[in-house]
């Protein structure tokens, strides 16, 4: 309903996007014939559904992949890919605007050439895809089936027609965008990631609900881009969850840059009038209505379930997703979940990961558990917000007495000739030793930064081992070592030093 | 411009020139019929009730001093609590409280609600603070000090803590009569510490023994630069509370777990401000050894400009802190005094800086909310940069206390006697230090708890 609502385009917008469904649903396929019971039947070919089957056949399992719509899932067609590729031409644009920062000239005029940022996204997202098209998938003995799936019983599968008999099967079917409660809004039309990449003009105002990964996101990509944008947020800060002084940088940064932040602030109700989009704001008592051309809702993700018949399979969800065990096997023992329609950590890493342990423990009998994983997350703003593990609340709340080591990027040599100083690392350790409990970055390249914490905490190092590696200088990089240098520094008790000292002063006699 | 040549004036003599300096502030705005302060000293500001607050713990100091009568700082402490217990309060429109809080900003003359503004759990504590600073100080046998002790003693156990629970363990920040509760709560360290003494020391209507312990979960203990801190940006955060309560020495749980306690976090707190302006990492005119302080207050206002080739945005009134920011480069000098106590040292350093390199921005020893050198010659400002208009009220209480605090222990040795205080700080697990000593008579009156 949205679409026609919004001045996006319908996919396929341009010949990139012909080139991508020739590649990831091509029109002609013809599906396998099934040919007796498969190891391992994976239901959608995201980023969990792609590993699993990949994984599975590799190691000589029989295995079928279903997918009902593009190869690839939201992560390469709504999602990481299109959303970083734009926020990399958003970033260009901010740079040319700090050129004098950076001891260059800032251009006079600088206009934005949207259609060109976004025909820069369709064609690495095509580019990326060919890597999983599906004749690469069938080549590599996986059997392909394009079709709806849906479960005939305990251990069957019908799509398009056929009927799939399966020893064990994984449901990686995804999350989509769920439409906000907000009275008036689906009439009014939306965008959100499924059709925001459709575009083809940037709207002048634009209105972004939701202070989450994906509505700083979007809010910043689409501020650099030239739209003046509004961010409503209920929660008093942006990113709820991580912490205060990381939503603290990213809202001055926000700011910064020319977004109108809007904190604790709902959107209750949008309306059309005009041609425009009329959006009340409520903040306490006070409503405010503002006018924008385009809103993009950036909460809230529904588990794709729908028509799968999981009831046939006795497979309980609920609408969080479906119900699985720390094994990620669903209600029916011979059926797993993995990805986003089961987990609360909705990212392409984690769908990957837990489709591994799928693969493990269903067709090895491996015991490997979701809750042993070491998952980092990044949200893709500049500065970026990565973390990794435990927060100091969470420990705290757990009885486990924390503190931090924090290294303002602003001491980073590299950042400091970068122009990139906004931010920190922060790594946790339980107080009184040096185990790794979690750590936050921000920082331009946080995503970058923190896989030597998770390195670190998957692998047992402690952060006084992390003071050991040595990294090349100059790398912003650094600042994890630096995190380790400084609790180093507070191992030189008086105690360390006095009889440092002493022996040092018998040495010289 | 400043009266005398500071250069010249002892340590104590600079220090006595700027408590009574901002002691006359309360003296300048307060409407003597009810007792209400102005926020600010600009045209039309209405009153803040932690600036009443802060006036009522500043009266002891200014008669301490011979600043003021004992008389008239009786009467104007009656006027304030007199308005207070016959303000109108409920739910609806029209009136100066709910619940026994009250709204923040109020109209100078009616006393009621103005700007729409919340219903403040902080305030409300801040200004209760002040009531039973007079309460313990007014301890005279005639019947207005009498009256005195009666009033701070009814208008504390009026307020309803627990109902600013909401059906939360901690406290909410604020409540408007459509919406509720803000739903906003506080996160981390900060200035709410006297808000949890007092709600937890409620001998009616305390809040769960829980909310103490689910505030300081959220706590977060930081190596930064080398010190060891419990982590807030502001340095206000790290002195309203203290301007009442002396915490050094005493310490709650987690500060037993950190081997450490909350003065010398405000100690560390005030150097680690020192040194993020000597890294300067944003390139701000001025910034050093002896020029830092980022704190609530007033700014240049919303814009964003080039200076010297570097995009920077500015704000008008906003907490700012460091190291992680927002910083703009606007400075609170009234820092330095309020941190005296801890780090007299540094601050004296500070403060004599100021009036030597920037005597404009002070006037006649009176601190303003804010000032930017980093605007110096930009836009509208003229060559000492932004300086904010007009005086706080905010600023000034607590210059006051802190001074007092450094020079003579007043307030701590008042509050110390409180039971209310005591038994709050006990509540919230604090112990050791002087709270494992007898409470002492009050200094200049009697303990009425």
């Amino acid at each position: 309903m949205s679409r026609e609502r919004t001045k996006a385009a319908v996919f396929p917008v341009d010949r990139n996007d012909i080139e991508l469904i020739k590649n990831a649903h091509p029109p002609h396929w013809k599906n396998p014939e099934p040919d007796g019971t498969y190891n391992l039947v994976v239901i959608g070919a995201g980023p969990a559904g792609l590993t699993a089957a990949r994984d599975a056949a590799g190691l000589g399992a029989k295995v079928a992949l279903i997918e009902r719509n593009l190869i690839g899932g939201a992560c390469i067609n709504v999602g990481c890919i299109p959303s970083k590729s734009i926020i990399r031409t958003a970033r260009l644009y901010a740079d040319m605007r700090d050129a004098e920062s950076f001891g260059g000239d800032t251009p006079e005029h600088l206009d934005v050439d949207f259609q060109r940022a976004m025909r820069r996204m369709r064609q690495i997202r095509q580019r990326i895809s060919r890597a999983d098209s599906a004749a690469t998938i069938a080549s590599e003995g996986i059997d392909l089936y394009f079709g709806e799936a849906r479960f005939a019983g305990p251990d069957a599968i019908v799509v398009a027609g056929k009927t799939l008999r399966f020893k064990k099967a994984l449901i990686a079917t995804g999350a989509r965008a769920s439409l906000p409660a907000i009275p008036g809004l689906a009439e009014a039309g939306y965008l959100s990631n499924e059709t925001v990449f459709n575009l083809t003009a940037c709207p002048p105002r634009l209105l972004v609900i939701g202070g989450g990964p994906l509505g700083c996101e979007a809010a910043q990509a689409f501020c650099l881009l030239g739209a003046k944008v509004i961010l409503a947020q209920r929660d008093p800060m942006f990113l709820p969850g991580e912490e205060r002084d990381a939503a603290q940088i990213l809202s001055d940064a926000l700011a910064r840059e020319g977004v109108e932040v809007r904190l604790n602030t709902e959107v209750v109700a949008v309306r059309t009038e005009g041609g425009k989009k009329l959006a009340d704001l409520l903040r306490d008592d006070d409503t405010t209505t503002i006018s924008v051309d385009e809103i993009i809702t950036g909460i809230g993700r529904s588990p794709n379930v729908d028509g799968l018949d999981l009831e046939n399979a006795g497979v309980a969800y609920n609408a969080n997703g479906i119900k699985i065990d720390d094994y990620l096997r669903t209600t029916n023992p011979l059926i797993y979940a993995a990805g986003d329609v089961c987990l609360d950590y909705k990212f392409t890493h984690t769908a990957e990961a837990t489709a591994r342990i799928v693969v493990q423990n269903a067709l090895f009998f491996r015991r490997k558990k979701l809750s042993e994983l070491v998952v980092p997350w990044c949200t893709y703003t500049d500065p970026e917000i990565a973390h990794v593990g435990l927060y100091p609340a969470d420990a705290r709340q757990n009885g486990i007495p924390v503190k931090t080591y924090t290294v303002l990027m602003h001491d980073v040599a590299r950042a400091v000739m970068d122009g990139e100083e906004e931010g920190f690392v922060k790594i946790h350790v339980r107080e009184g030793s040096d185990r790794i409990l979690g750590a936050t970055v921000v920082a331009s390249h946080a995503g970058e930064m923190i896989n030597a914490v998770s390195l670190a905490i998957k692998s047992g190092m402690g952060l006084h081992a992390l003071a050991d590696v040595i990294h090349p200088f100059p790398t912003q990089a650094q600042g994890i070592k630096m995190a380790g240098d400084a609790y180093r520094r507070t191992r030189f008790t008086s105690f360390w030093r006095q009889l440092s000292a002493r022996w040092l002063a018998w040495s010289r006699r | 411009m400043l009266r005398a040549e500071p250069a010249v004036l002892s340590d104590d003599e600079l220090l006595d020139r700027y408590q009574r300096a901002a002691f006359d502030y309360f003296l300048e705005t307060v409407n003597p019929e009810n007792g209400l302060v102005a926020d600010t000293s600009r045209p039309s500001s209405p009153a803040s009730i932690a600036v009443v607050g802060f006036a009522l713990s500043c009266y002891p100091i200014g008669v301490e001093r011979g600043w003021m009568t004992r008389e008239a700082a009786v009467k104007l402490t009656l006027a304030a609590l007199r308005f207070f217990w016959g303000s109108p309060q409920g739910n609806g429109d029209d009136v100066t409280g709910h619940k026994g809080f009250y709204y923040h900003f109020l109209d100078m003359r009616t006393g009621l609600r103005v700007w729409r503004c919340e219903l403040s759990m902080v305030d409300t504590a801040l200004l209760i603070a002040g009531m039973l600073v007079a309460g313990a100080y007014f301890g005279g046998d005639n019947d207005e000090e009498v009256e005195i002790r009666q009033l701070s003693e009814a208008l504390y156990r009026r307020v309803d803590w627990r109902w600013a629970q909401g059906s939360t363990p901690t406290l909410r920040q604020g409540w408007k009569p459509k919406s509720g509760f803000l739903h906003y709560g506080w996160e981390g360290y900060n200035e709410a510490t006297v808000l949890y003494v007092l709600s937890m020391a409620s001998p009616d209507s305390p809040t769960s023994d829980d909310s103490y312990e689910a505030w300081t979960a959220t706590y977060q203990w930081e190596n930064i630069y080398g010190y060891d801190v419990l982590y807030g940006g502001p340095l206000f955060m790290h002195q309203f509370s203290h301007a009442w309560i002396d915490f050094a020495g005493i310490r709650d749980a987690f500060m037993r777990e950190k081997n450490s306690d909350y003065f010398e976090n405000s100690r560390r707190s005030t150097y680690l401000h020192r040194d993020y302006a000597q890294h300067n990492p944003y390139s701000f005119d001025g910034y050093g050894e002896n020029l830092w302080g980022l704190s609530a207050g007033d700014g240049p206002g919303g814009f964003r400009t080039s200076v010297e080739r570097q995009r920077r945005r500015f704000s008008g009134y906003a907490a700012r802190g460091a190291p992680f920011g927002p910083d703009d480069g606007t400075i609170a000098p009234w820092s330095y005094p309020a941190s005296l106590p801890f780090a007299p040292d540094i601050c004296l350093a500070a403060l004599r800086h100021l009036g030597d390199r920037y005597p404009e921005v002070i006037d006649k020893f009176r601190l303003p909310s804010g000032f930017n050198p980093t605007l110096a010659n930009r836009r509208k400002f003229g060559r000492h940069g932004w300086v904010s208009e007009g005086h706080y009220g905010l600023d000034q209480g607590i210059v006051v206390m802190m001074i007092e605090n450094h020079r003579s222990r007043l307030i701590w040795k008042l509050m110390r006697s409180n039971q209310h205080i005591r038994r709050g700080l006990s509540k919230a697990g604090f112990s050791g230090g002087w709270l494992s000593q007898p409470a002492s008579p009050a200094p200049g009156g009697r303990d009425v708890a």
